[in-house]
């Protein structure tokens, strides 16, 4: 119930929750690992995790090269999971979501997947290519492990097609800004916030804002009204600039952090 | 010999899930669900309306050249002493390809749907070609997407794609073939929702387009019955034809799959052999997976990451196939075999001597399948290969392997 206690949390302190992507094992396994356990110090409150995936379709250029870069790496969803693991043996507050496409989960095996997902400490999963129609898959069995199925809202869903996207919803409810991939578009964010109350009026879970939000600037915007603030790929692409220019280890990591650190000091002003 | 596991037909598919038995489905981004929904209404509505099949058979006959003839090929007959040959020759389409039937019926959708803006994918170039194609007749915009290494080896296509009017955007992800083309049109798709109509060129995708684009083809399946009823006064033996995505053999196999003394072969693209891993032969050297909006046969290594698929034909360099496929491949209504490289380009040049047509290297793969299979008939047995498309844009390709210079 990590997920329900920190937006429960934030709520009472009237602050947007702070969410960040990052891809497991990018650039290699123990410098995404120093990153990623080291984000909640720097005011992260949801982790996002994403497993690689070598045909991420609905991603744009920078987390489609992480990916590959991660997989070069010998990045695999088995080492995604040990990798969760592991930052759960120190951190047992911060909720972890796993995101990423279905067919390493398939074959992987669904059933498998969840237990071992459940017992690294895993508390829900965003799988971009299972929409409602194919819930029996892996979001009615998740249920069963104590894993929320996080469900992405779009700029297409509309009012006849949401109750069916929200039916077996659980954790919070991903609204993504614009109708494109990730990091590419940059949302108007009146028209986000006109989102977030179409949004509430059909459901009681927390919505968190994510796709396009580029810079401290864009996220403040964002966390004036979304219960949280989800930043991917302009976290992911300090990365990928540090490999380009032969940058690694804690230097990299200094890097990544200190833009994390901006972005969270934008979002909790947002609402001073 | 009667067996329980066995449908009564083979025809019943896909279900209301767009599933064929575990295959199928629509795997697709939420942005996109909204689309694949409007497209499957808007086929059930064009489907009832007499004047969209008009407008449909109107164009088929006047615009694309149908009915395809079903050609006797009497000099290969003899070469092999085995059963009748014939090609159902869906290479003397306009543009050269089975692929124009399906774009008609696309383009139509489209323009009911009152889209704007076509994207496509393609491989070998003839989905793109097709597309630009039908795009130019209807004064709809088109953007192509295409790998790298196919513009290299299609230029002919490339160019003519710009002829037509369409924007090639060149592929660089992945491996730059048939594959990362289809992603980046999804892409594309997910970023245009408004107004754009994705033209899908195989079998394949989310549901609705592996039935639309197999009902769009089955016109293949549907004439060679009639025709070989004429000529023969019976139905064919054997079905034969190549299969990447498997939008061809489809079309062909389809309007037969209840005709139980009709054996079927598909011949997939075994690249330098399947035991190798430079092929393409999704069915004999893959297992079920999701990818492109459909569970079908994928190849792709343990942790579930695709693999790269190889052929010498660019239009069956692809590591999936149609879930239709997977799926009459696990109740063995279809048999699925495979071809290497050396043995389509030796078919395609005892084709080109024997017959006079120049067989494009997707069809060389289902020629170079025969002298297996005129083994296993006799000479009073009728074999239908469909010929799907015709080879001048491959003769590059082909020079270069045979190391002419042209």
């Amino acid at each position: 119930m990590r997920l329900q206690k920190t937006f429960a949390r934030l709520k009472k302190e009237n602050k947007s929750a702070f969410i960040t992507f990052l891809t497991a094992g990018d650039p290699d396994f123990k410098t995404s690992k120093e990153i990623i356990s080291s984000l909640p110090k720097k005011g992260v409150d949801i982790i996002e995790i994403g497993f690689p995936f070598s045909d991420p379709m609905a991603d744009g250029p920078v987390i489609q090269a992480s990916s590959l870069r991660s997989l070069k790496n010998g990045m695999t969803l088995k080492k995604t999971l040990e990798l969760v693991k592991e930052i759960r043996n120190d951190n047992q507050e911060t909720p972890i979501v796993l995101m990423g496409y279905y067919n390493p989960i398939y074959i992987y095996g669904n059933i498998k997947f969840l237990k071992d997902a459940h017992d690294a400490g895993v508390d829900g999963l965003i799988v971009v290519d299972l929409p409602p129609e194919e819930d029996d898959e892996l979001c009615i069995p998740a249920k069963e492990y104590s894993i929320d199925f996080i469900r992405l809202c779009t700029p297409t869903t509309d009012a006849i097609r949401l109750p069916t996207v929200l039916k077996n919803a659980s954790g919070f409810i991903y609204y993504v800004s614009i109708s494109g991939i990730t990091g590419t578009k940059t949302p108007d964010f009146t028209n986000v916030a006109e989102a977030i109350k179409f949004l509430k009026s059909h459901s009681d879970l927390p919505i968190a804002v994510g796709f396009g939000i580029k810079t401290p600037e864009n996220a403040k915007a964002v966390a004036a009204n979304a219960e949280g603030t989800v930043v991917g790929s302009s976290i992911v692409e300090i990365i990928q600039k540090c490999n380009d220019a032969g940058i690694t280890g804690k230097d990299l990591t200094a890097k990544v952090l200190s833009y994390v650190e901006e972005l969270s000091i934008s979002i909790k002003e947002a609402r001073k | 010999m009667s067996d329980i596991n066995k449908p009564n037909s083979f025809t019943t598919g896909p279900d209301e899930n767009g599933k064929f038995g575990i295959f199928g489905g629509r795997f697709v981004a939420e942005t996109l669900m909204p689309l694949v929904l409007a497209l499957e209404q808007a086929y059930k509505s064009a489907q009832q309306d007499p004047s969209f099949k008009a407008e449909m058979d109107n164009l088929m006959q006047d615009f694309v050249g149908r009915p395809s003839p079903l050609y006797f090929a009497e000099r290969l007959t003899e070469f092999y002493k085995g059963p009748k040959i014939y090609f159902k020759r869906d290479e003397l389409n306009h543009t050269g390809a089975h692929k124009i039937n399906n774009c008609i019926g696309q383009i139509l959708l489209a323009k009911r749907m009152g889209k704007t803006r076509i994207i496509a994918e393609t491989g070998a170039g003839q989905h793109g070609v097709a597309t630009a194609t039908v795009a130019a007749r209807f004064g709809l915009k088109c953007i192509v997407y295409m790998g790298e290494e196919d513009i290299r080896r299609q230029s002919p296509n490339v160019f003519r794609m710009k002829l037509l009017g369409a924007e090639i955007i060149p592929v660089t992800s992945g491996t730059g073939t048939l594959k990362d083309a289809m992603n980046e049109a999804l892409r594309d798709w997910v970023a245009n929702v408004e107004d754009t109509f994705y033209i899908i060129g195989t079998v394949a995708g989310p549901h609705p387009y592996p039935m639309l684009v197999r009902d769009f083809q089955s016109v293949i399946g549907k004439e060679a019955k009639e025709q070989i009823l004429q000529k023969e006064g019976r139905l064919p033996d054997v079905l034969l034809a190549c299969i990447g995505g498997g939008s061809n053999a489809m079309g062909l196999f389809y309007p037969f799959l209840d005709d139980a003394d009709v054996d079927i072969y598909a011949v997939e693209a075994g690249g330098h052999g399947v035991n190798t891993d430079k092929h393409a032969a999704s069915l004999s050297g893959g297992n079920p997976g999701v990818l492109h909006g459909n569970r079908t046969y994928l190849l792709q290594n343990r942790d579930g990451q695709i693999t790269d698929a190889h052929s010498i034909s660019a239009g069956l360099d692809y590591p999936g196939i149609g879930p239709e496929h997977a799926y009459l491949h696990d109740v063995k209504r279809v048999n699925y075999v495979s071809i290497t490289d050396t043995e389509a380009l030796e078919a395609f040049q005892l084709c080109t001597r024997l017959e006079g047509i120049i067989p494009a290297l997707e069809p060389a793969h289902a020629l170079a399948y025969l002298p297996e299979l005129v083994k296993k008939f006799t000479s009073d047995q009728i074999i239908i290969m469909n010929m799907c498309g015709r080879g001048d844009k491959d003769i590059f390709t082909v020079a270069e392997h045979l190391g002419i210079e042209i």
